[in-house]
């Protein structure tokens, strides 16, 4: 027993564990360091793939990173280099995990464009409709900015300001309009405040 | 240490049908019933799962002979995790697709009992070799489990295989086979099939 209490007996129990531990940490450095430029890059193109879809008229070799307010997003331009919009990367808490969305808005970021989950873990059959175009996404459509949107449980006009909850998924559903509704409303802020800097 | 047990190839066919870890050790069933419900990412499960079962298997065994018994689950966890690690990551960078269907069943192969279970039955007590024909059996009994529940699933769930169409386009999707209870119910079928089976075949002998 004094052998697995002293120190050299400790060392002499675990060295193995202790090697392990720290020649697998190593080894997972080096794939992290190596593979670690390509998952960046695999997210990226997943974004700016998806600007054309959001943004009418937008080519996705003409989009660029700009910071807007502290945080980045993605101008959308067209093939002549006019800006028509922007998609606004956005996160927040779902039903089950984290939510990831980008938002597509027009150049005043005064309409909504489109939206698209990037990521997302809701229950499978019934909150993972929000990833559908057909159930869900296309009530964002067109939706005035002004406003917050609503959730309502009913069919609804298109831009009515109005979102209509999916079958057993109201809480997914929420989270998404509150999601949009709280980075729309930043992203209006500080393209104001932007404007006015720039004029004054 | 003496080394008995069963040779390579008896682990290597044990694994395939007669102890068939899904089928007959009912191990794994987390991502069996998870990942099923298409061919592709039940072929990216097994492949990855296959990964970290050899890698895992054969480190094991290289270093039988120096885990301490009572420390020996430690070892095997964090052999199991590295590679669980370096294979989502792989998933990540290279099939990002893919890696967004499976995605949290990845890591969660850490946990896949027929991985700790290998470990402890052959890798930790057996040569390398052997070891070896045990890991790559096993996947491959994986592989044909998750294949006999995932065909049936996405051919009666989406009318396709491997994202290609095969049903007419008249087939009505069987929707139910896309869901969480399309795995139970082919899974429970599958299993009473080769219950079913085996029960005859001894009752003939």
């Amino acid at each position: 027993m004094s052998d697995q209490t002293s120190r050299a007996g400790f060392f002499r129990q675990s060295w193995l564990v202790l090697l392990l531990a720290l020649s697998f940490g190593a080894a997972l450095a080096a794939v992290e360091i190596s593979f670690a430029p390509r998952i960046r890059e695999n997210k990226r193109n997943a974004t700016v793939s998806q600007i054309p879809e959001l943004v009418p008229g937008a080519v996705k070799e003409a989009s660029k990173e700009q910071s807007v307010g502290g945080a980045l997003v993605y101008g959308a331009y067209d093939a002549e280099g006019r800006q028509v919009g922007w998609v606004v990367p956005a996160a927040g808490q779902g039903f089950a995990d984290r939510i990831e969305l980008l938002i597509g808005l027009d150049p005043t970021a005064s309409t909504i464009t489109g939206i698209y989950v990037l990521d997302q873990k809701e229950t499978p059959g019934l909150g993972d409709y929000i990833t559908s175009k057909e159930r869900f996404r296309r009530y964002f459509e067109g939706q005035p900015a002004a406003a917050p949107l609503k959730v309502v449980k009913r069919e609804v006009a298109p831009r009515s300001g109005e979102i209509r909850a999916l079958t057993g998924a109201t809480i997914s559903s929420d989270a998404v309009t509150a999601i949009v509704n709280q980075r729309v409303r930043e992203l209006g802020a500080a393209l104001a405040q932007a404007r006015q800097g720039s004029e004054s | 240490m003496t080394e008995t047990g069963p040779s390579a190839y008896e682990r290597f066919i044990n694994g395939i049908i007669p102890e068939n870890p899904t089928l007959r050790q009912l191990l794994g069933m987390c991502p069996t019933l998870a990942v099923t419900n298409g061919v592709k990412p039940a072929l990216t499960m097994a492949g990855a799962t296959a990964f970290v079962l050899i890698c895992a298997n054969v480190i094991t065994s290289l270093m039988r002979k120096l885990i301490k018994p009572h420390l020996r689950i430690l070892v095997f966890t964090l052999t199991i995790a590295t590679f669980v690690t370096i294979a989502d990551r792989f998933l990540q960078a290279f099939m990002p697709e893919m890696s967004k269907v499976l995605g949290p069943y990845v890591p969660l192969i850490i946990v896949n009992c027929i991985i700790i279970s290998r470990c402890e039955i052959c890798g930790s007590k057996q040569g390398v070799k052997v070891a070896l024909a045990d890991a790559v059996g096993m996947s491959l009994g994986f592989l044909v489990a998750l294949l006999s529940i995932s065909i049936p699933r996405e051919l009666l769930g989406s009318g396709t295989l491997l994202g290609l169409r095969v049903l007419p386009e008249a087939w009505p999707n069987w929707g139910v086979q896309v869901l969480p209870p399309g795995a139970f119910l082919t899974l429970g079928l599958i299993l009473a099939f080769v219950n079913w089976y085996s029960a005859r075949r001894a009752a003939k002998v």
